[in-house]
């Protein structure tokens, strides 16, 4: 899909320069861009480093599985048909906890692991269970306190305040996963009611 | 409103605190686990290199031709209509899809409108608070052979939607003024 759109726009980009007299611009365009980009990543080295390195510590001194176990409970009601103390409620939750920390990297490997053991608890079928497309729901709507890559590029184009956008996130954040499990939870009954 | 202000200023430094504090607790090297990890983000600050420089170039070749200004105008009254502000609209179609190239257009909105104006602050709450549902989708159900997603792309595409519609709202009440 966004192998169409990127072509997509390139492509009408050009075309639309070649009718509109804007070619000189485009040039310009396309080795301003590139250099824009790389800049932009040298300047994210910096956050990235930090950031890592301070989420490094608390992973090792236990500070993830402190976190967990405190949203046990939530977690349980969100997740009824996964049964108290099975693996899956383990990764389930390191997972959410990894991604609340903007740790992307070390939530994946956890998220696939928690899908694994959710479907050995669907009989190993190949459809997707109920827990699994909730797991999915409060993943896509990505809890985040922390947007480590936003705040980076924000101190890179001089923000006055580049952490300005941290309480705007974690309310939008907030909200939108609050809607995932209601809309979850509605296409569940949905289904449930059909049969 | 002032809350989310204060938590935005003293949130991080408290964390840095917070974790520091609790690995003298834990006896562990704070410094060297520090560096360890520190090593990651240089890697991952490189590989996100191509990604940004082809979606970087194509959105500036985009908009230098004016084909975006054009798509812009023809927009602006249907967007307007709901509320969303037309520059943020290309951001919002691409975020579940991909978010290395949601993250070149953040970045585009940013350097064109500025880093503390209203586009630029919405474009950073809508990255920040969602996630790219196709990749999350592909990368999970993909590992484990699940062939029937069942409702769970509509969930995610929802959720979604409703993610753009709670950064717009909050930054609206917050920053509507700038």
């Amino acid at each position: 899909m966004v192998n169409y759109i990127w072509v997509f726009m390139t492509l009408i980009g050009l075309i639309f320069a070649a009718f509109n007299g804007t070619i000189a611009d485009v040039n310009e365009a396309v080795f301003k861009g590139a250099k824009e980009a790389v800049t932009l990543c040298i300047g994210l080295v910096s956050i990235l480093v930090f950031w890592l390195g301070m989420m490094r510590i608390a992973e090792k001194a236990g500070l993830l599985e402190v976190l967990a176990r405190l949203f046990r409970p939530l977690v349980k009601s969100l997740f009824p048909e996964v049964p108290a103390g099975h693996p899956a409620m383990g990764y389930i939750l390191s997972n959410m906890i990894a991604n609340l920390f903007g740790l992307g990297n070390a939530a994946t490997p956890l998220g696939i692991k928690a899908m694994e053991e959710l479907k050995r608890l669907n009989g190993g079928k190949d459809y997707a269970s109920r827990s699994m497309i909730t797991f999915l729901a409060i993943n896509t709507s990505s809890i985040t306190l922390i947007p480590t890559t936003v705040i980076a590029i924000r101190v890179t184009y001089n923000s006055a305040s580049p952490t300005e956008i941290v309480g705007p996130t974690i309310v939008a954040t907030f909200f939108s996963t609050i809607a995932a499990i209601m809309i979850d939870r509605y296409f569940y009954f949905r289904r449930s009611r059909k049969g | 409103m002032q809350i989310i202000s204060a938590i935005s200023l003293w949130f991080i430094p408290v964390l840095i605190g917070f974790i520091l504090v609790y690995s003298v607790i834990k006896k562990v090297p704070a410094y060297e686990t520090f560096v360890e990890g520190g090593k990651e983000g240089i890697k991952m600050a490189v590989s996100i290199i191509p990604f940004l420089v082809g979606m970087m170039v194509a959105i500036s070749v985009f908009r230098a031709s004016g084909a975006l200004d054009y798509l812009m105008n023809f927009l602006k009254p249907i967007l307007e209509m709901v509320g969303i502000p037309v520059e943020v609209a290309p951001l919002a179609i691409i975020r579940p899809i991909s978010g290395n190239a949601a993250l070149g257009m953040t970045s585009d909105l940013i350097a064109e409108h500025g880093p503390d104006s209203f586009i630029g602050i919405l474009a950073s709450t809508i990255q920040g608070s969602t996630d790219t549902t196709f990749y999350v989708l592909t990368v999970y159900f993909g590992a484990v052979g699940i062939k029937k997603m069942g409702d769970a792309l509509k969930v995610g595409l929802l959720a979604d939607l409703a993610g753009f519609a709670a950064a717009i709202t909050i930054v609206t009440l917050m920053f509507g003024s700038k």
